[in-house]
């Protein structure tokens, strides 16, 4: 469908990659851990590995949740645009095909203190 | 005794076709169309204009003499609360929370109505809503004037309320409100009016301004009470206005019906998004408090709700497609809400807090269903967290929805354990949307919402202030320290305490 | 069946109003909350302007109800002489 207009009214995103500064938009979400109020939004570089990624920036992030320090990221189940997904945490996220703007939903079965 | 008073020369009726039919012209040297460019390409047919009348037939003359009589009472309220420190009667500073909110978020729409009802008054070929239009639009700059004047005797004393302006355009939550009617006054006029006047005001109004104002009376805030019954004493008009106008538009032509139902579907949902943000205010942040938002939809949404859509069936019209769902977030959106504020209190231009235990025991008895189950033992843990010393504070931004701009804290409709996530690829580039009804309304019109202004993306582009959390807090406007962060150990916590001491005392510094 | 229903600030203006409803409205029921009176009746529900007249003992305008006027629910039609709230169902 499109927009009812007088004139040709294109569309003209504002988000895409190019305003990154070589970098891109990913978002995470931990199924199930609600004490985070909504997913996150960061922008790594896409040649950064996964997991030095989330050691960096998503470990901290979560960390004040009871199940932070056991999460194993090489265990986890990934989910994107709700399928599961294999990660090689140890590959960029060009590597793993991780595009801008993907959300990436981890999972942790098994183990939620706090929100069940 | 007789009491007969002297009928007036003219009756309502009479007086009414005078002084608004009879003002309208048909216009020879321009065609119509010119002269009304925006009338018809929205797909709205209108065969004859005359059929619309306003039920209360108010005409110009009675309208000032009325409004001027609201603002006398008005002005008299406000002096009066300035003269003897009605700030120190609130029942608690928390409560100042719920007016920095409003005024940051909800007065600078009120603006927004009123450049949008100038323009449909303007664009409107027919002269009885050209000036119903007119009304409405004195009324809404009315309103604006009266909560910023009304709210100003606060800013004098508190933080928080001094750069309402700016924040209403680059303070992160405030893209809701502002993108809901920047969406609004971008559609047509017929769009304008279902939007505004009809699913805004007439479905959704009465659960911000009256339980609202009423919690205030409760909790001794005098000049919000004020400024809250003399904008809703217009609100009355508006809503009939809207009602008058979907009924007006659904009689002229059957090919309007598919439309009409669209734009319900689409601004109810829009307008519940935005409420969800009053919800937060009504359950959390008025010291004492009158209803739950769940009694509130319950009575202002599903009883009143329903009996407005069973009237409109006559018309084909059915309830909006959200509706159902907003009735499974009827017990979850205030404390989704204000758990996110909590944690993102470093970046907010108003207080959060840990509710007491007695206020935890207030909101298990209102949500027996959820708030045990779900949301109290978080409250607890953030609770033993604070105590402990380790206070939770939410550093990561958050995604937000392409459409209404709520940062995603909404779980799944049948599911309270789990966020809801919907996305979608449009022209190459991929969009997340908070729930299944806000991703169809940017699949409908793609145009409008992929040039949204999103703040937590634009953070990372660095356009806010030129990227940094110092740079951003100067750029917004927000003092970090007094403005922002826990309610406990506020600036504002300790001058009310000491103001109040002196007030209630004679143990003055 | 569904309400009507309006509400007005409670106040020394509007007593009067008050009680011409309730003796206009005879289903009507009358509920008070901070600082305003709500009002709801089974579909339909009318204001006339001579009895507010009588409990008053001087003229009143109708339209004046603007004044104090929270919010109301159902179809409005007014005249010089009665306001009255229904749904067409
Ligand atoms: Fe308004
Ligand atoms: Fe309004
Ligand atoms: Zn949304």
């Amino acid at each position: 469908m499109a927009v009812v207009a007088l004139k040709p009214y294109p569309l003209r995103p504002v988000d895409g990659i190019e305003h990154y500064h070589g970098d891109q938009l990913v978002y995470w979400s931990w199924d199930h851990h609600l004490m985070f109020a909504a997913p996150f939004i960061t922008c790594p570089s896409p040649s950064t590995r996964v997991v030095d990624f989330l050691e960096a920036t998503i470990r901290p992030l979560i960390a004040a949740d009871p199940d932070a320090d056991r999460v194993d990221w090489t265990c986890v189940e990934w989910i994107r645009d709700h399928e599961p997904i294999a990660i090689d945490v140890g590959k960029s996220f060009s590597e793993n095909g991780i595009g801008h703007k993907d959300l990436l939903r981890f999972r942790t079965p098994g183990m939620n203190t706090l929100c069940g | 005794m007789d009491m007969k008073v002297q009928k007036a020369k003219l009756g309502l009726k009479e007086k009414y076709r005078l002084m608004t039919r009879d003002l309208g012209w048909t216009p020879s040297y321009q065609p119509h169309e010119k002269l009304y460019p925006y009338a018809a390409y929205e797909g709205i047919v209108i065969h004859d204009w005359d059929k619309w009348e306003d039920p209360f037939r108010l005409t110009m003359d009675a309208y000032w003499k009325y409004q001027a009589e609201k603002d006398r009472k008005f002005y008299a309220i406000i002096d009066a609360h300035a003269q003897n420190n009605g700030h120190l009667n609130i029942t608690d500073a928390r409560y100042l929370s719920a007016l920095k909110i409003f005024l940051q978020a909800i007065s600078p729409g009120e603006y927004c109505a009123h450049k949008g009802f100038a323009r449909a008054g303007r664009e409107f070929p027919g002269v009885g809503t050209q000036v119903a239009c007119q009304m409405q639009s004195i009324d809404e700059l009315r309103h604006a004037q009266t909560q910023i004047h009304a709210l100003s005797s606060y800013n004098r004393y508190y933080d928080g309320f001094h750069a309402f302006i700016q924040m209403r355009d680059r303070m992160w939550y405030n893209s809701v409100p502002r993108s809901f009617f920047d969406d609004a006054m971008t559609g047509g006029p017929f769009e304008f009016m279902v939007a505004i006047g009809f699913s805004f005001e007439y479905v959704l109004t009465n659960l911000l301004f009256v339980p609202f104002m009423s919690g205030a009376a409760y909790n001794g805030d005098m000049a919000t009470v004020t400024f809250g019954f003399s904008a809703q004493s217009d609100e009355a008009r508006h809503m009939t206005l809207g009602l008058e106008c979907i009924k007006f538009i659904l009689e002229q032509d059957p090919a309007n019906l598919p439309i009409v139902q669209r734009w319900l579907d689409k601004w109810f949902w829009r307008g519940l998004r935005l409420l969800s943000l009053v919800g937060t205010m009504m359950d959390y942040m008025l010291p004492k408090r009158v209803m739950s938002w769940a009694e509130a939809w319950e009575i202002y949404a599903e009883d009143n709700g329903s009996a407005l859509f069973k009237d409109l069936a006559r018309y084909g019209i059915r309830p909006p497609k959200g509706w159902k769902d907003a009735a499974k977030a009827r017990d979850h959106i205030s404390h989704q809400f204000m758990l996110a504020f909590y944690q993102w209190s470093f970046g907010t231009a108003f207080h959060g807090w840990i509710p007491s235990e007695a206020d935890l025991d207030w909101l298990s008895s209102k949500y027996p269903e959820t708030f045990d189950r779900h949301y109290r033992p978080r409250w607890d843990y953030f609770k033993k967290l604070a105590d402990a010393g380790t206070q939770f504070r939410n550093v990561g931004l958050a995604k937000l929805c392409q459409c209404c701009q709520m940062p995603c804290v909404f779980t799944e409709p049948d599911d309270p354990t789990l966020l809801c996530h919907r996305e979608r690829v449009i022209d190459g580039h991929r969009y997340h949307f908070c729930s299944d009804h806000c991703r169809e309304i940017v699949e409908h019109e793609p145009e409008k919402y992929v040039q949204a202004w999103m703040p937590m993306n634009q953070l990372f582009q660095g356009t806010s202030g030129g990227g940094g959390i110092e740079n951003w807090m100067r750029w917004v406007n927000l003092v970090d320290g007094k403005d922002n962060g826990d309610f406990v150990g506020s600036r504002d916590q300790r001058n009310f305490a000491a103001w109040r001491g002196m007030a209630t005392s004679n143990n003055g510094t | 069946m569904s309400q009507v229903f309006i509400v007005l600030q409670s106040n020394e203006e509007t007593r009067a109003i008050v009680e011409a409803i309730e003796q206009d409205n005879p289903r009507a029921k009358v509920t008070r909350q901070p600082a305003m009176v709500r009002i709801d009746a089974p579909e339909h529900l009318v204001i006339r302007r001579t009895t507010v007249e009588e409990k008053t003992g001087g003229a009143f305008d109708l339209q004046s109800l603007h004044i104090n006027l929270v919010t109301l629910g159902g179809h409005v039609s007014e005249d010089e002489d009665e306001l009255s709230l229904s749904w067409n169902h």
